[in-house]
């Protein structure tokens, strides 16, 4: 074998084997969760999160004044304390979470409150056909129209894998939909407006993100 | 001149520093906003997602950039010599990489496997990297593995990073090569202490001559 051939297949081999593991390789951060010890880990993001934000800093909302706004075409706009929302019907599930940037976190454990029992005090008119959730990392904001909100896995979420949410998911309270990216599962959510009309377009989709995120489906 | 100055002898023309320099400006730039983008304690403490994730690509696209350039304007005969050098792992150097002792050319048979990985995973960082680009608006362009890889790859980037620079800043008798990348030449005694084929071909042309 002539000596350039074996540096040459050593150069071909690593670039094939980069380009098979684009299509092979699975989620190599959930082999590295399973290995790594727990103090590394919380470093390293092996829980497969990953902290995306648009602002300079992440919102720091103090639980005990917290206050979620619901206003808009509803018969009586209604303010509610963290208290409040605990107190209402409690709603559990496992779900996955998919970025629109290509990861996914799997089987998070969510805790939280069904749209359809949030807004059952406020009561939306027949007019109402979206929800824009308004999060209080200004300027962001996304919708949902009323029916994918009352899809029977979207919550608003309180805790997560047992946890109150904790500041870099949302806290205190994040939209969850885990049937579409990320993106539309809004974090910090200070309000939510009720909108008569289907017109209002997302952060995301202001910059070329579809307006309707569904996983597998959409962008 | 004091008689203490030792002869010295060309290691790497400006084409060949050229492209070192700015592969190693492009990947630490890269490296550092990837990891406050990959990191959720760094994202945390430095937030401004968006900011960051332009400069990772806009340092992608310099560095490519300029990489090209670099090869458009300089000496390309003398990069694709270099090149068929390194790909050539001949006995000695496959002694050498099994623990032994071998006399090395230009290119030690460590340099040899650092600069093929090096090459394949620059490749592999702009196939990856310019899928999760697309991929963004476009999921078509996302794979199965296509984030794996770029973080394998940044791993093991990072692993030879971390012996490159042990070896060409703080290991005693291997650091004097630092000269040879920043300035060009080297002192031909350290130079026939590890390279002595190279030294040996290079005296053979001189006393050809």
């Amino acid at each position: 074998m002539d000596d350039r051939t074996i540096g040459r297949a050593g150069f071909l081999g690593v670039v094939g084997l980069g380009l098979a593991g684009l299509f092979l390789a699975r989620d190599a951060t959930e082999l590295l969760g399973r290995i790594v010890p727990d103090r590394v880990a919380a470093l390293a993001p092996s829980s497969g999160w990953r902290i995306y934000t648009i602002g300079s800093s992440l919102p720091r909302i103090d639980p005990a004044t917290y206050r979620l706004e619901i206003a808009g075409a509803v018969e009586r706009p209604v303010t509610y304390t963290l208290a409040d929302l605990r107190g209402l019907p409690r709603a559990t599930q496992v779900s996955d979470f998919h970025c629109v940037t290509g990861w996914s976190v799997h089987d998070v454990r969510w805790a939280g409150v069904r749209f359809r029992d949030l807004l059952a005090e406020a009561g939306p008119l027949p007019s109402a056909r979206a929800l824009r959730f308004v999060s209080a990392e200004v300027p962001y904001d996304d919708t949902l129209t009323l029916g994918q909100a009352y899809a029977a896995d979207a919550m608003l979420a309180l805790d997560m894998d047992g946890e109150p949410l904790s500041r870099p998911h949302g806290a205190p309270v994040r939209v969850v939909m885990p049937q579409m990216y990320g993106y539309k599962s809004v974090k910090w959510v200070s309000r939510i407006e009720v909108e008569p009309h289907l017109d209002t377009v997302g952060f995301w989709e202001q910059r070329g993100y579809d307006e309707d995120a569904w996983v597998g489906a959409s962008n | 001149m004091p008689p203490t100055d030792p002869p010295l002898i060309r290691r790497f023309g400006p084409t060949e520093r050229a492209l070192h320099w700015v592969h190693a400006a492009g990947f630490l730039a890269m490296l550092a906003t990837g990891l406050v983008l990959y990191l959720p304690v760094l994202s945390e403490l430095v937030a401004r997602r968006n900011l960051v994730k332009n400069l990772h690509l806009l340092a992608a696209v310099a560095w490519v950039l300029a990489l090209a350039v670099v090869l458009l304007v300089g000496d390309r005969a003398r990069v694709r010599a270099d090149w068929r050098e390194i790909e050539s792992i001949d006995a000695d150097d496959r002694r050498w990489l099994r623990g032994g002792r071998a006399p090395q050319g230009r290119f030690n048979a460590g340099q040899k496997v650092n600069t093929i990985l090096t090459v394949s995973f620059a490749l592999l960082f702009v196939v990856s990297g310019s899928m999760l680009w697309l991929g963004e608006r476009d999921h078509r362009f996302i794979l199965d593995g296509t984030g794996t890889v770029h973080e394998l790859l940044t791993l093991g980037s990072v692993g030879l990073l971390v012996g490159h620079l042990y070896l060409a800043v703080i290991h005693p008798t291997t650091r004097h090569a630092l000269r040879g990348m920043t300035l060009g030449d080297v002192r031909e005694d350290w130079a026939h202490a590890h390279h002595p084929k190279w030294v040996e071909q290079e005296r053979t042309l001189r006393d050809g001559l």
